[in-house]
């Protein structure tokens, strides 16, 4: 009974696909699991991985709230390469990029540049009515190119210290981009839970129209949702470029919004909207990490990377698929009760659209 | 929504009828627009550049973009459903690399355009089993075609491979002159026979009024007893083929296979398609939309090599008149839905 509880949990998926992944590199290579300390700094593959899919995690809890609206946010890693550029053209005309006055001026005009750019695609989609996918693929478009006009078409590279430090240093021995990661994750959690945000956000999700006429205010929480997505990829943009100390308008936050979104899914939220679990969505966005470290690691090609990609969203789509269950479900009930009970028709009509779609495709 | 009015009987009268037709012109208006828009860009570049337009130019508008505008064919299906294909950029990028090893590797072109036209399908189809059968949203179901498809074409080469079969240059460079400087190449005329199959089927099989009510309302669709699931399965499986036809053209255009091919070219794609005026919720919208829309954005790229531009501009633009042409959409359709 306890078993079964934890088997159709809502997280035993997500969880399980991390664990495996976790084991398959510790046989392949037994140091994956070991943390050494040195100069009280913690280091190991774990440890990278944490560091590293931060600006991840930010853009995936983004993505995870729009998601949560029924909507979809394609601009993130459009947005990322705008306050990248944004930041690092401010410390590069400056004449103190060591300052910290420079820098928080800097970081705060990135940040806030994607602020408005998502409370654009919140005015496009909330007030305006425009479908989430195109009204964001607008900004997707172009938001790369006003990056490169920012950077006019250059990589612009930095040198400040404390800007690397925010990807590369170290608070109390941990990585500091991993702090970041923390409390973005504990804020995130505690305004969507500790208040009724995130009940709402879920109401909007599950039906917009029932949630309005039960007195939601529906479009400021759409609204919100994507200027929540633009500020947190604004963050993720300036981890990124502190991370490489260059702004590249091309290559940052590229295919970004596709491992946010694969993340989101992975951790069990619905594409259609409505629940949403924070847990969840960092046990993914871990998962695609470590997918990614897994991959390098075993000398697998990184071209062939976008194989493995599919078959993770294919056998998780399969699996979250409400008919795959259905047809588990009858298996099981069929072998408990009595044989009787009708042999899953669900598992016939299967195959019939496909049959038929198939020989009248040839026909035509 | 203005296209499955059209599916109604003619025998139901002649108020009805006039009724459909002006419902039905309202979904022709921003077809209208993006010609509109077509002619008013022709002019400003005339009237900018002196000599912009000439049969040269318009020529090389359609050569350059034929392999567009067969991806923008079979994506206009795959939209009229309310779907959308992620997977065309990699899938022709997949296609073009695969014909080019078979090719190297000695085997007749006879053979090869079949094969890459037909493995295009089969990634199509593998998408439509997945939104069909297992219900998966056609975005993530796309998105998983589209890493298979990169991903395979990076197994089959990493590097370009160069294609110099004389089939193949003779679709990109044969040229049926015209007297003033028109003139054709297969490829565009592989494109047009494309627009013009799409346009027929659409407008003048059951399938295609399949299509237009599964977008209009699927619920409905099926209550009326059409074969949705025949249709959603297929239209993937069409645009899948056209991907497969776009990596012969493409192949042929460029000369090469690469496995790095086509990247952001579904959101060409989707761009030009909406650009013509097809709803992405589905339902409203013509192939000749598509053909316009392919037009406009080549004549944007045109125009910004012609001013010598940033290339950052053409993203921005093209950005811009997508939004300019979504928000016109959304004015039309609420519009008909308070009438």
């Amino acid at each position: 009974m306890k078993l079964k509880k934890i088997i159709t949990h809502r997280l035993a998926l997500p969880i399980g696909a991390l664990l495996a992944l976790v084991l398959l590199n510790t046989i392949a290579r037994p140091s994956f699991l070991s943390i050494t300390v040195r100069d009280g700094q913690l280091y190991g593959s774990i440890v990278d991985i944490l560091r590293n899919s931060s600006p991840l995690m930010l853009v995936s809890l983004g993505m995870m709230i729009v998601i949560a609206t029924r909507g979809i946010d394609l601009s993130v890693g459009a947005l990322m390469a705008v306050s990248g550029a944004v930041s690092l053209t401010i410390i590069k005309a400056s004449p103190r990029p060591d300052d910290l006055g420079v820098l928080a001026v800097a970081i705060v005009a990135g940040v806030l540049t994607t602020l408005f750019l998502g409370v654009w695609n919140g005015f496009l989609v909330s007030v305006l009515g425009i479908q989430p996918i195109i009204a964001t693929l607008v900004l997707m478009l172009a938001g790369r190119g006003i990056a490169l006009l920012i950077t006019q078409g250059y990589i612009t590279t930095i040198n400040s210290v404390p800007y690397q430090f925010m990807a590369q240093g170290y608070v109390f021995g941990m990585p500091f981009a991993f702090l970041v990661a923390v409390a973005v994750i504990v804020i995130v959690a505690l305004v969507e839970r500790r208040t009724a945000l995130g009940m709402l956000t879920e109401a909007v999700g599950i039906n917009p129209t029932a949630s309005r006429i039960a007195g939601v205010r529906s479009r400021g929480i759409i609204w919100g949702a994507y200027a929540a997505s633009g500020l947190l990829a604004g963050m993720a943009g300036v981890l990124y470029s502190s991370n490489i100390m260059a702004a590249d308008a091309n290559a940052a936050g590229l295919n970004i919004e596709v491992d946010a979104i694969l993340a989101v899914v992975l951790g069990g939220t619905l594409l259609t909207g409505g629940r949403f679990t924070i847990a969840g969505t960092v046990i993914g966005v871990y998962t695609i990490q470590t997918l990614t470290s897994t991959i390098t690691f075993l000398g697998v090609p990184p071209a062939v990377t976008p194989v493995f990609k599919a078959a993770v969203i294919v056998i998780v789509c399969l699996a979250q698929s409400a008919r795959v269950r259905s047809w588990f479900r009858s298996r099981r009930s069929q072998r408990t009760q009595t044989p009787t009970s009708t042999p899953a028709p669900v598992g016939d009509s299967e195959q019939t659209p496909a049959l038929v779609g198939a020989g009248e495709g040839k026909a035509r | 929504m203005s296209a499955t009015t059209a599916t109604t009987p003619p025998v139901e009268g002649f108020a009805s009828g006039l009724r459909s037709f002006g419902s039905r012109h309202s979904g022709w208006v921003p077809v209208i627009a993006a010609v509109a828009i077509f002619l008013a860009m022709l002019l400003a570049g005339q009237l900018y550049f002196g000599t912009f337009v000439s049969p040269r130019l318009l020529s090389s508008l359609f050569l350059d973009n034929a392999y567009l505008l067969i991806l923008a064919v079979g994506m206009t299906f795959v939209i009229l459903t309310g779907g959308i294909d992620l997977s065309v950029g990699s899938v022709m990028a997949f296609t073009g690399i695969l014909g080019a090893r078979l090719l190297h590797d000695g085997i007749p072109v006879a053979v090869v355009i079949p094969i890459m036209i037909v493995s295009g399908a089969v990634i199509g189809s593998m998408t439509g089993v997945l939104v069909q059968v297992f219900d998966v949203q056609p975005f993530i179901a796309s998105l998983a075609a589209m890493f298979l498809a990169r991903g395979l074409s990076f197994v089959v080469s990493l590097e370009a491979i160069q294609v110099s079969n004389p089939v193949f240059a003779w679709i990109q460079s044969a040229r049926f002159k015209a007297p003033g400087g028109w003139y054709i190449t297969p490829s565009v005329i592989l494109s047009l026979v494309a627009v013009g199959v799409a346009l027929w089927v659409l407008s003048r099989t059951r399938f295609g009024r399949t299509v237009y009510a599964v977008g209009g309302n699927e619920q409905s669709a099926r209550l009326m007893g059409l074969p949705v699931a025949r249709a959603k399965f297929l239209v993937y499986v069409i645009s899948g083929m056209c991907a497969g036809i776009a990596g012969v053209v493409f192949t042929a255009y460029t000369g090469a296979g690469y496995s790095l091919n086509g990247i952001g070219t579904e959101l060409d794609t989707i761009a030009a398609v909406v650009i013509g005026g097809t709803l992405l919720s589905g339902g409203s919208g013509y192939v000749l939309g598509s053909l316009f829309g392919v037009l406009v954005y080549g004549l944007i790229k045109v125009a910004i090599s012609f001013m010598g531009a940033d290339t950052a501009w053409m993203r921005i633009i093209i950005g811009i008149l997508l939004l300019v042409f979504v928000v016109v959409q959304r004015l039309i359709v609420t519009r008909t839905r308070r009438r």
